[in-house]
């Protein structure tokens, strides 16, 4: 079967050409939505247009059907201009239960566009939806443009000539439903036809059934009289380049990858499995030929301790987990750091405190990762800002590790391990490298000084296999130089500061913190991580209205860029929006005595940019 | 390096300039003695030696080794030498633990460490006390015994770390006793010639918070009724005068006395490469308050896949099949678009 050949399909009616499409597929976890998404997602990068992606699932495999809480979504943004976030409001929903309807129907705007599978609204979904009335047939979505399409009989006929059997037939009715959506914004069929082949190639008749699905969606569109009008988006402007579509987990595998091979070094990647990090272990695992190996541990712990004896044994050591996880190696994170060897810490942030919301996104593991530790042990933190961002982040983040010789926490979060973005490819000869040093062989049988520092406070990275360095190190406090252990109080303090004052050296060491937006006037929004979409375009729109308001947004959060403080003298207020209850806040607070604001949020969603503009003009007003 | 340029290294050689610091008499000088004396055997230079310890007397092991080595946390030295061992299949990597740190604490660990059988040893000094925190009692203490913790007597029934590793599917298990010195060499030399995970028991003194936990089995005038020998091939024969053996009695041990009928025929013959753990479980039930004699020596001595062997040799496949990693060509690989 060919997918190539066939003519283009085009639409004949009125076509309205839109800025931006902010769609969201709902429907039950065992629908198809993330699949469903993630075609609509490549399909609009691959026509050129700018994305941004939110899925939303719940964290059962598959919770109980047609409920409520067993609700999967997934919002994309596609635009003809370069976009941050997957947008605020809805201008199409697409729910295939009521569940799916009831869950979401508040997102989308008046007059938004409103496609439902009908014949999944009878009444035993309503009542596993706990709804009491059809709200098909009642004036509560009055408001919408209500579709209402008979997915499931449209799709049984499209394929009953496969002779498939009902409740396969069935599955394919997400193929209908992108069909649709793919009518309505002019998207081509081409890259889903493709991944069709690919993905079912090997089960012909499902692959045809998806197909024919898949058409069928779209001549719906075409031949129905319920839309009247289709939008088309068209292509960004981005920069020149190759691109492709990257996920935030994805970019952060290939970036810890990138780092080994910048800096000379084979990747050791030690994990448990943890919503939402799981996947950097699964991406990792499939690129032994890069000399990757990963090691599932027997738990967080472990995962921990394998990377500190990788490291000391001379590979890049890193491991990945979420909060809870965190939880579990704060102990081996001490030894990482009182033994002073470069290693990784991956924090893919969820909603806590303890299991929490697993699936869901928040950023309330900053003074864990920041004061988590017994005794006096701060470690570098850097927090990634975007899918594709995390790659170059992670290359960074080793960088620090190996050039100060400490553990390093890298942060995401399920918002970012989850989203996709366009990713302008870059050629790996121009990242820079990442130059490792190991003390050489000696022969003059002198003790080796493994706590001997340079003028950065690193000390030497000697490798076991090297003849006359053998050494013995340990989580017991160290005499200056020699490593010893040692009890003497002056030694102990010293060496408290001393290690403190290696991990402030890295101010130095990163760039300095830049603002958008004018270096001074009535209001910084300071933000860091994931909300950097949001936060970026809420500040853009400020501007545009004429707004005194700038926008820094925090890559390094230990050390802080050594010129924030200065940053920070030049607006009368400080508004830190957070998926926290204000921790970037008590920092910024404490270490500049400077009245910030909070901006907090913990609903295990992301911002909105609306959100942090109505907040901007609060503290404006106020 | 040609064999004959190899320096041929002695005990001293092997020790760190740092003063040992355990209690005078405790078992733990004689392991270390024997360590250092058996080392320069392997003719393996000191440089490729790690030794990895958690926290215990025990673990203070590696400060007094000049081989590489770390002195880590409760319980997860097994864990960190993985790691290493993982990414350094050319060292020689010692676990160093105790009945707290492994079996406690570190009980997870040791058990996913034996199972992966990744080339290393695990000396394991059971001395059945904690000592560093000062006499509580551990998971090998007997039932009934008086400590710190437990006044009125232990109530938490022992473990038995042979028994352990072996349900673990260990591939080399043994047990030696601290005083019994040349058994101890024998012991850890072929521990550190297996290949694959050796896991070894040693019977440790503590002077001060378990004085005489193993006087059965040390003390001259009994240690030949209450202590077995294993030998591979040999029947099962111990006492003073030789006279006294282990035979199966259906699927139970018993003491029996040879003569009167009995031979040696009649008894046990231990074979420690038996694919069939069953006889080395059987041998670590058998226990000196139950009326037998403790066996030392090699439980168990098999060859096994190893995770170390196997993780480096997926990666080596994974490059003779798809070449050498090219991260031009993954960035570019799937879907891609160009912009003008």
């Amino acid at each position: 079967m060919s997918t190539t050949a066939d003519a283009p399909i085009r639409s004949s009616r009125t076509v309205q050409d839109l800025r931006s499409a902010t769609v969201r597929l709902a429907g039950d976890s065992g629908d198809g939505m993330q699949l469903t998404g993630t075609q609509l997602t490549n399909t609009s990068a691959l026509a050129g247009n700018d994305v941004a992606t939110f899925p939303d699932y719940p964290a059962e495999i598959r919770a109980p059907k047609g409920t409520r809480a067993g609700v999967s979504g997934f919002q994309v943004q596609f635009a003809a201009s370069e976009i941050f976030t997957p947008g605020d409001r809805l201008n199409a929903l697409v729910a295939m239960n009521p569940a799916a309807l009831v869950t979401n129907i508040g997102d989308l705007e008046p007059g938004g566009v409103l496609i439902v599978n009908e014949d999944s609204f009878a009444p035993k979904d309503l009542k596993l939806a706990n709804l009491e009335r059809n709200p098909l047939e009642d004036s509560s979505l009055s408001k919408y443009r209500v579709i209402k399409v008979p997915m499931s009989t449209l799709t049984r006929k499209a394929v009953e000539d496969l002779g498939l059997g009902q409740k396969f037939a069935d599955r394919c009715k997400n193929f209908f439903a992108m069909g649709l959506i793919y009518w309505l914004y002019g998207r081509e069929l081409d890259v889903t036809l493709r991944f069709n082949q690919e993905k079912f190639g090997d089960k012909p008749d499902i692959a045809q059934a998806n197909e024919r699905a898949l058409r069928a969606g779209w001549y719906y569109g075409e031949t129905t009289e319920a839309f009247g009008i289709s939008y088309r988006v068209g292509p960004a402007k981005l920069g020149t380049g190759l691109y492709r579509n990257m996920m935030g987990n994805q970019a952060l595998a290939w970036g810890l990858m990138a780092a080994a091979k910048l800096s000379g070094k084979e990747l050791f990647y030690g994990a448990y499995p943890i919503t939402p990090a799981t996947d950097i272990l699964h991406e990792l695992s499939r690129y032994k030929h890069f000399g990757v190996r990963t090691f599932q541990a027997e738990d967080e712990i472990a995962a921990m301790c394998a990377v500190i004896g990788a490291s000391f044994a001379g590979a890049m050591a890193a491991t990945g987990t979420s909060g809870p996880g965190i939880a579990l190696k704060t102990e081996a994170m001490g030894l990482g750091f009182m033994l002073e060897l470069p290693m990784l810490i991956v924090n893919v942030q969820r909603g806590g405190p303890s299991t929490g919301q697993p699936t869901k996104t928040e950023q309330a593991d900053l003074l864990q990762v920041m004061f988590g530790r017994n005794g006096e042990a701060p470690l570098p933190i850097l927090a990634c800002r975007s899918p594709a961002d995390c790659f170059y982040t992670a290359i960074e983040a080793w960088r620090i590790a190996v050039r100060f010789m400490t553990p390093v926490v890298l942060l995401s979060d399920g918002y970012i391990a989850n989203g996709a973005e366009p990713w302008r490819v870059p050629r790996f000869e121009d990242l820079p490298a990442i130059p490792v040093e190991h003390p050489a062989a000696t022969t003059d049988g002198q003790p080796f000084l493994p706590y001997l520092r340079d003028e950065r406070l690193s000390r030497p990275w000697a490798l076991p296999g090297t003849p006359g360095l053998q050494h013995r190190i340990g989580g017991l406090e160290k005499q200056h130089v020699t490593g010893n252990v040692s009890y003497d109080p002056e030694n102990h303090e010293f060496m408290v500061k001393l290690r403190a004052q290696k991990v402030e050296n890295i101010a130095m060491d990163i760039p300095l913190q830049e603002v958008q937006g004018p270096p001074s006037g009535d209001l910084l929004v300071l933000s860091w991580g994931g909300t950097y979409g949001a936060c970026l375009t809420a500040v853009q729109q400020c501007l545009d209205a004429g707004l005194s308001v700038a926008h820094a947004h925090l890559r390094y959060l230990h050390p802080l860029p050594a010129n924030l403080g200065e940053i920070l003298d030049g607006y009368r207020q400080i508004l830190i929006p957070e998926l926290n209850m204000g921790q970037l806040k008590l920092l910024i607070r404490d270490k500049y005595l400077v009245d910030a604001q909070g901006l907090n949020k913990v609903k295990g969603k992301p911002f909105n940019v609306e959100e942090v503009v109505a907040a901007i003009r609060a503290s404006l007003l106020a | 390096m040609a064999l004959a340029e190899l320096p041929v290294l002695t005990a001293a050689d092997f020790a760190s300039d740092q003063d040992v610091r355990w209690c005078p008499g405790c078992g733990d000088y004689s392991i270390l003695a024997q360590m250092r004396k058996m080392l320069p055997s392997l003719g393996i230079p000191r440089e490729k030696m790690v030794f990895i310890s958690g926290i215990g007397c025990s673990s203070r092991f590696p400060y007094y080794m000049n081989t590489y080595g770390v002195h880590t946390i409760h319980g997860r030295a097994p864990a960190l030498a993985t790691g290493l061992a993982a990414v350094a299949p050319d060292l020689q990597v010692w676990v160093i633990t105790g009945d707290g740190d492994g079996l406690s604490i570190g009980g997870n660990h040791l058990m996913h460490c034996i199972r992966r059988n990744m080339d290393m040893n695990i000396v394991l000094f059971n001395n059945r006390i904690y000592g560093l925190t000062k006499g509580q009692y551990s998971p090998t203490t007997p039932l009934g015994k008086v400590t710190k913790s437990t006044p009125m007597g232990a109530i938490d029934n022992p473990l038995h770390p042979i028994s352990i590793a072996i349900g673990c599917e260990a591939t080399f298990v043994a047990r030696t006793i601290d005083v019994n010195i040349k058994h101890l060499g024998m012991v850890l030399e072929r521990a550190a010639n297996h290949k694959g995970t050796a896991f070894v028991e040693v019977y440790q003194n503590c002077v001060v918070f378990n004085d005489g936990a193993f006087s059965y089995a040390t003390d001259r005038d009994q240690k030949s009724d209450t202590v077995l020998e294993l030998e591979h091939g040999k029947p099962m024969i111990f006492g003073k005068n030789r006279d006294k053996g282990i035979r199966l009695n259906g699927m139970d041990p018993e003491v029996v006395e040879l003569g009167k009928g009995i031979s040696e025929d009649d008894l046990l013959f231990h074979d420690e490469r038996a694919a069939e753990p069953s006889l080395a479980y059987l041998l670590s039930r058998l226990r000196h308050e139950d009326g037998f004699p403790e066996p030392i020596g090699v439980f168990r001595a098999v060859e096994a896949p190893r995770y170390d062997e196997e993780l480096n040799r997926q990666i080596e496949l994974a490059r003779a099949k798809r070449g050498e990693g090219d991260f031009n060509k993954l960035f570019t690989s799937g879907d891609t678009w160009t912009v003008p």
